[in-house]
């Protein structure tokens, strides 16, 4: 087997098994750790220009990323025209480097301030480098090879599909370039490190809040309340 | 009709003497762990002073409790929404909550480094233990702490800054601080146990929620994901965030031990005997329209929301919701209603912020009214209600704390208060004209024997008669039935795993 397939014909399906598994095993065994870890009672201003940048832009690039893994095609139509090329790939330029920006932000406020450096764990440091690492080798992809977006619909979607498939198409990959490649890499680690991270926040946004009454009350005996 | 069963509360502010026993038994049990140092489920603030956290009464600073939507737009009356958010900016501050306090506005919890007393080497200085952040385990210069402003220590920094001088004028307020006339009191605070909670309806995750049985508001540890919108949200600032665990705590009104029988920590130890807690039934029903009523209707309306225990229809009502007779029992004996309700004494902590807060104060009389006569601390009782429009702290402030600003309805309060007074000292001293004390008593509306029994409830009242705990009948579904020490240092009450911050 080549280092290829090891990487993007194993290790996928080892990231995604491990995502799975080990979030319900620690969602069960340890529901307490499930938090956003906030840092900003300790710190809020830096944290305003880290957290506000990097979330922002991280989830406009996701949602990006998953739209296109959804609908390929009119991805690739949309690009036929050159303006509206430009107009997608300067948003996800855009947001890309405004998540950059964040995430730096957010580096920086975790190693010099005394009082963030308290509640850093390890698992906090390796999560904030390899996301570097992702952010980095995506927007250099998306400097460097042109045109992105376009070539993501038509390389690394069909790819993601071969995998879903169980029939992984390595080739696929196997030509692009190296920064290509480890931000595709980049990508399973950080599905991996999902359960064993803070990242597990990203599973608690609280979506129910939106149809819940303000108030709760909750009953010890339910029974014994008829209304 | 929905009747429910409220455990509240009522402190008797003039027999509070400052002592802060209360907070340090809470501390010892609850809040003595790594990222809660700094909470003071129960404090004690000298007022007039800017209070724990700083100005924490200044909701143009910290944007909690509700406003009437009405204020913004002026078509859609009547309701009411968060200062802080409502639910679509909930999602939106969900990276970064604008309106959360940080440590500093508390203050960075410390510790001494005592073992340098023993350890330094010989030499020619004493040595001295200096202060190390409890946060960093860095050495730090202390600049504030609990109670830093204690008995109006720094009153030009702390005091004059108290965001309930807002309506006061220039000259009244230069008047407060001219030394012979100098006043202060105490306002010890802990969790309202709201029946309309900021903190409830403000978390994303719905970790928080209202006892049905007993209306104590607690945060569910295993839910709370930090989004800590809840903190932002308590116009009190009775959530506290943990900096070390990432989770959301407050004050549990020391539910094991309730269920055990036995008062709250605070209320059990304190020495000036100022707490009461007992039972009273209120209508859930009115809970939205009354939060939302203009703010001089704001006390009444909430009066009027809690319901008479020994009326047919109430209990009736009480039992079809499935309320136990022993609460109902509970609820005929409880001093907090009849110090609320049937006297109207006692007021609810502004109320202006319409979480309808159910710790309730009876304003203090003393140090209101008293002065320095040749050296003896006096009040002047022959100027009968007069005696109020001379007040050191003028009604004004009263108001603002207790009453929404409403100078009239706190007056009454102290009408009433100043009626029982009389009544005892004609009683006693006879140094008064009886008519003129019953012309008191008429214009208050105070019979004789409300007076004795006020006077009996405030001044000799039982340890059981204080404290007049319901059974919570956990046996019917039982949360926790062991000893609340079991638990002593630890986050919450009871986990199948140690509960330590997460990766
Ligand atoms: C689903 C939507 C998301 C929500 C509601 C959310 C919310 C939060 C919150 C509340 C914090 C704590 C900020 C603080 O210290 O106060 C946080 C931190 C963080 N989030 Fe998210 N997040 C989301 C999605 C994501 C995604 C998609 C990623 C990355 C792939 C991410 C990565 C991070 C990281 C790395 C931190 C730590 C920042 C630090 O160094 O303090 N989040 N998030
Ligand atoms: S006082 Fe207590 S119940 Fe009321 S809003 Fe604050 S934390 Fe919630
Ligand atoms: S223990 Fe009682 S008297 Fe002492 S400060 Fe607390 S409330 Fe006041």
């Amino acid at each position: 087997m080549t280092l290829d397939q090891m990487l993007f014909g194993v290790f996928p399906y080892l990231a995604v098994v491990l995502v799975i598994v080990v979030t319900i095993w620690r969602y069960f065994s340890d529901r307490f750790s499930y938090s956003s870890l906030s840092s900003q009672f300790l710190e809020s201003k830096k944290l305003f220009w880290g957290s506000v940048p990097w979330h922002y832009g991280i989830l406009v690039v996701l949602g990006g990323h998953l739209i296109s893994f959804l609908i390929p095609r009119t991805i690739l139509a949309w690009n036929g025209v050159p303006w509206r090329l430009y107009v997608l790939e300067v948003s996800a330029l855009a947001f890309g480097l405004l998540a950059l920006l964040g995430l730096v932000m957010l580096i920086y406020r975790r190693a010099t301030n005394p009082r963030i450096r308290k509640v850093t764990s390890i698992m906090d440091i390796v999560l904030l480098l390899v996301l570097l690492v992702q952010v980095v080798a995506g927007l250099w992809t998306t400097i460097f090879f042109r045109w992105g977006s376009s070539w993501y619909a038509g390389f690394a979607v069909p790819y993601m599909w071969s995998l879903i498939r169980f029939s992984p198409d390595v080739s696929l990959v196997s030509s692009l370039p190296f920064m290509v490649k480890l931000h595709i890499f980049g990508a399973f680690s950080l599905v991996a490190l999902l359960p064993f991270t803070r990242l597990v926040h990203l599973l608690s946004l609280p979506l129910s809040y939106l149809w819940r009454p303000y108030q709760v009350v909750i009953w010890n005996r339910r029974d014994s309340r008829r209304n | 009709m929905d009747v429910r069963a409220q455990v509240s509360m009522m402190f008797h502010l003039d027999k509070c003497i400052g002592c802060h026993t209360c907070s340090v038994a809470c501390k010892n049990i609850w809040t003595d762990r790594e990222g809660t140092e700094y909470m003071w489920w129960n404090n004690v603030e000298t007022k007039p002073g800017t209070g724990y956290p700083t100005k924490w009464e200044d909701q143009e600073k910290y944007k909690g409790g509700w406003k009437l939507k009405s204020e913004d737009s002026p078509e859609d009356k009547d309701k009411i929404k968060l200062r802080a958010s409502d639910k679509g900016r909930g999602f939106a501050n969900l990276f970064h909550q604008p309106n959360l306090p940080t440590i500093d506005d508390y203050y960075e919890p410390w510790t001494y480094k005592y073992n340098d007393l023993f350890d330094s080497p010989a030499g020619d200085d004493q040595p001295t233990a200096r202060p190390i952040s409890l946060i960093t385990g860095e050495p730090m210069d202390i600049e504030a702490g609990p109670n830093w402003d204690d008995d109006m220590g720094g009153s030009t920094v702390y005091a004059a800054n108290d965001p309930d001088f807002a309506d006061l004028t220039m000259a009244e307020k230069k008047a407060f601080f001219e030394m012979e006339r100098m006043v202060f009191f105490y306002l010890p605070r802990i969790c309202n146990h709201c029946l309309n909670p900021g903190c409830v309806a403000a978390c994303p995750s719905g970790a928080l929620h209202k006892r049905g049985e007993d209306g104590i508001v607690l945060v569910n540890q295993n839910v709370c994901r930090g989004w800590r919108h809840c903190v932002a949200a308590c116009p009190y600032k009775k959530v506290y965030y943990n900096w070390k665990s990432g989770k959301s705590e407050k004050c549990i009104l020391c539910f094991p031990r309730l269920e055990t029988g036995q008062a709250p920590a605070c209320f059990h130890s304190c020495v000036g005997r100022i707490r009461y807690l007992g039972v009273v039934l209120y209508d859930a029903d009115l809970i939205e329209s009354t939060a939302s009523a203009p703010e001089d209707e704001l006390v009444d309306l909430q009066r009027e929301m809690i319901l008479d225990p020994s009326d047919p229809d109430v209990i009736a009502q009480a039992k079809r919701g499935g309320m136990h007779d022993s609460v109902i029992d509970a609820a005929q004996k409880s001093p907090v209603y009849r110090f609320v309700k049937e006297w109207e004494l006692a007021l609810p902590l502004h109320p202006e912020f319409r979480t309808l807060p159910m710790l309730f104060y009876i304003p203090p009389l003393l140090p209101v009214l008293g002065r320095l006569e040749n050296g003896t601390y006096t009040i002047d009782e022959k100027d009968y209600f007069g005696s109020l429009d001379k007040a050191r702290v003028p009604m004004k402030y009263m108001a603002r704390l207790f009453t929404a600003g409403n100078e009239e309805h706190v007056r009454k309060t102290y009408e009433k208060l100043l009626a029982v007074r009389m009544h005892k000292r004609v009683e006693q001293v006879g140094d008064l004209n009886q008519d003129d004390v019953d012309g008191m008593l008429k214009a208050t509306g105070l019979t004789v024997e409300m007076c004795e029994e006020i006077y009996r409830l405030t001044s000799l009242p039982t340890f059981e008669e204080r404290f007049v705990i319901p059974p919570m009948h956990r046996e019917y579904a039982t949360e926790l039935m062991g000893d609340p020490y079991t638990f002593k240092a630890e986050t919450g009450v009871g986990f199948a795993n140690k509960p330590k911050r997460g990766l």
